[in-house]
């Protein structure tokens, strides 16, 4: 099947410094990389989860995908074609890619009822004659909320409720992919469940394709399909998510599930795995980003950028010492 | 139980005022901190959590009002203590982590300032407290620490500025340190480490801890007791161990049934407690989980059931709970799936 989404060696750069105050701070490079050499593919239909920690880069890539960040190198093609930068090219993507943000509700105005927060995508895009009320009760059936929902008010809402709305805002544009960004964060146990079982129905209805960008492990590995886990604006490990949980092949990945604490009073954790935090981005370690913190660093790793390795079925990881054995080195 | 206990909280009830009407936040609620362990508090959002904490150290908005109950910390009646008794206690006898570390930090001054400034009843040269506030800030992990005192909280990360709040909060050596979700806002390894540092603290000054948090892998990860509120009342409280592994009521039972961080095998349908959690503008009638329970009786939506605990401190309050525990004479019935033979309801 060919791929709905692909991204081929993209990179994406900030300036951080205006030339001027780089000239006269002695900065001789005034940009950070936020994405690195990232590629991947998304089958339509299926869910790709893109786990880090924050400002590893995981929301610039998105919001890359849907065309509010520019690119510096690199691809990205959906079904198959370039949105070149042109408007209209965009316009066309972001109609067939809905983002879900993290606080949905509380990132859109108060003063808007539930009926104008879940149709406004047909205001940004044209509404084509659609009756608006009958729009926002299809859509709110769709994410399981009786019809009176409509005249609601943010602060009305629970935060399961909210999900649900920024779900079917998402859904209004009938997408073949929806990017959540952190779609559970900061909700109870009991309400995230409720919110992935309805994503995972959603999926199997209308044969959508999700991008999950998340930082929770325990959830990940129960909706995706594939896997990416990235460091630095770099892909490390991606491949198959059952693969990479049953043995993680790189020691951030190793190092993100040891620190995953487990409901189990008689398994707790004699040691803390990964120490420190991730480096800024301004000052990017020579050689694989990870050695600073990575417990199993070599010579070699503090001077050359490991080039991704490929694994069994498919799976790639950028390490010169990974926990499983490479097959061989790609390019 | 109360004579070794740094924090004895007695049938505490807390209302809010609200334009709504009055928020019933806490019915009932007790709970110990024996000397030297570190109890965990559990529960969903709005069910408690922060409230019974702010009360334990008068902390509490100006639209509270406390119904009823006592709070005793260090053997002092918290609720009928003079405002100086007061400050003395919160800065001295019990400290605060909150979940955002700007709340403990000012945002205007050094933290080297900050960490000298609350040794003020301690009659010590400056240069001494300075000594001080660096050790403490090198034991909770801030390389460099003398140099650090004379940054600013922006100049930190959001981890450091956590591990700074926690130094400060042990540089008056308190019997009682209580953090209130102090991970949530953290990546996971963060989050590991910052855990990690409380347990080693803990050990190192034998202080007691009160956890509150909605992660269940936490609370198994650091406590020694804990207690689940459901709904603005103690639900079950225990053992770390008979709590993970011998839930008695189906809520606790429910709630660990639903951290796919348990589940063993993948599975796209993650389980969940169906119903909401109830509006506490009415307080409910009988029993606060019946309207979701899978095993709700007649008299659960009557009666509130109150909890009993057994020699272990381990207790639940549900109607059901006499008769599991009274019925545990050969091997323990299983508990915790939930899905078991279903437990007969006996009228007492
Ligand atoms: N300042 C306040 N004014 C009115 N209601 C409040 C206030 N603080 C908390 N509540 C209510 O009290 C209940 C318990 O809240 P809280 O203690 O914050 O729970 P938790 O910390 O477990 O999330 C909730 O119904 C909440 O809405
Ligand atoms: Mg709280």
């Amino acid at each position: 099947m060919s791929p709905l989404l692909e991204i081929r060696d993209l990179r994406i750069r900030f300036r951080v410094a205006g030339p001027i105050r780089a000239r006269l701070k002695g900065i001789d490079d005034p940009f950070l990389d936020a994405v690195l050499g990232v590629s991947f593919a998304l089958k339509p239909g299926s869910t790709f989860g893109l786990v880090g920690e924050s400002g590893s880069g995981k929301s610039t890539l998105a919001r890359a995908i849907v065309g509010l960040v520019p690119v510096h190198s690199g691809a990205i093609l959906f079904e198959g074609e370039e949105a070149k930068g042109g408007d209209s090219d965009f316009a066309t993507r972001r109609r067939h890619i809905a983002m879900m943000f993290q606080d949905p509700v509380g990132s859109l105005s108060p003063r808007l009822t539930v009926r104008a927060l879940i149709t406004e995508p047909f205001l940004i895009h044209g509404k084509d004659g659609r009756d608006l009320d009958a729009e926002a009760r299809r859509l709110l059936d769709m994410v399981g909320l009786p019809a009176n929902f409509a005249g609601r008010y943010p602060h009305e809402l629970s935060g399961g409720q909210a999900r649900r709305i920024g779900v079917a805002r998402a859904l209004a544009l009938a997408p073949k992919l929806i990017i959540a960004d952190e779609p559970t964060a900061g909700l109870d146990v009991s309400v995230q469940g409720e919110i992935l079982n309805l994503l995972v129905r959603l999926q199997r209805e209308l044969g959508l394709a999700y991008l999950i960008i998340t930082h929770n492990l325990a959830v990940i590995r129960h909706v995706s399909d594939e896997l990416a886990i990235m460091y630095m604006g770099r892909f490390v490990e991606q491949g198959a998510t059952r693969d990479i949980f049953e043995n993680p092949a790189h020691p951030y990945t190793h190092g993100l599930l040891a620190a995953q604490p487990l409901p189990d009073p008689d398994r707790r954790r004699a040691n803390v795995e990964l120490q420190g935090e991730v480096p800024s981005l301004a000052r990017r370690p020579k050689g694989c980003e990870f050695h600073t913190r990575c417990p199993r660093a070599i010579a070699r790793c503090r001077v050359e950028i490991p080039l991704p390795s490929r694994l069994d079925a498919g799976r790639l990881v950028r390490c010169h010492a990974p926990l499983v054995a490479p097959i061989a080195s790609t390019d | 139980m109360s004579a070794g206990a740094v924090l004895d909280i007695r049938g505490l009830g807390v209302d809010f005022l609200t334009p709504r009407g009055r928020v019933h936040a806490l019915r009932d609620v007790s709970l110990q901190v024996p000397r030297g362990s570190v109890v965990g508090v559990v529960g969903e959002s709005g069910s408690g959590k922060s409230t019974l904490i702010l009360a334990a150290l008068r902390l509490l908005p100006a639209n509270a009002l406390i119904l009823g109950g006592e709070v005793v910390l260090d053997g002092e009646d918290v609720l009928r203590m003079s405002p100086a008794a007061l400050r003395d206690l919160r800065g001295r006898k019990a400290t605060m982590v909150f979940q955002d570390p700007s709340t403990s930090l000012n945002p205007v001054l050094t933290i080297g300032r900050q960490m000298i400034d609350i040794q003020y009843r301690d009659r010590v040269p400056t240069a001494r407290k300075r000594d001080r506030a660096a050790t403490m800030l090198r034991k909770v992990g801030i390389p460099d620490p003398a140099t650090r005192l004379d940054n600013y909280p922006h100049e930190f990360s959001g981890g450091m500025r956590q591990r700074i709040a926690i130094a400060m909060a042990l540089l008056c050596n308190p019997d009682l340190l209580i953090a209130d979700e102090p991970t949530t806002a953290l990546d996971v390894t963060m989050e590991a480490q910052i855990i990690h540092l409380l347990r080693q603290l803990k050990s190192e000054f034998h202080g007691s801890i009160l956890f509150v948090s909605h992660n269940l892998g936490l609370i198994a990860e650091l406590c020694d007791r804990v207690v689940i509120l459901y709904a603005g009342a103690v639900a079950e409280e225990g053992s770390v161990h008979d709590l993970f592994h011998r839930p008695r009521h189906p809520y606790t039972q429910a709630l660990l049934e639903c951290d796919p961080a348990r589940l063993a095998k993948v599975s796209r349908e993650l389980p969940t407690i169906p119903g909401d959690v109830p509006d506490l503008l009415a307080a409910p009638v009988g029993c606060a989980f019946a309207p979701r329970c899978p095993k709700v009786f007649e008299r659960c939506r009557r009666e509130a059931p109150r909890l009993v605990a057994d020699g272990d401190g381990h207790g639940a309050a549900c109607h059901l709970v006499p008769a599991i525990a009274s019925s545990r004479v050969g091997p323990r019935p299983s508990t915790g799936s939930g899905r078991g033979p279903p437990v007969e309801p006996v009228e007492t």
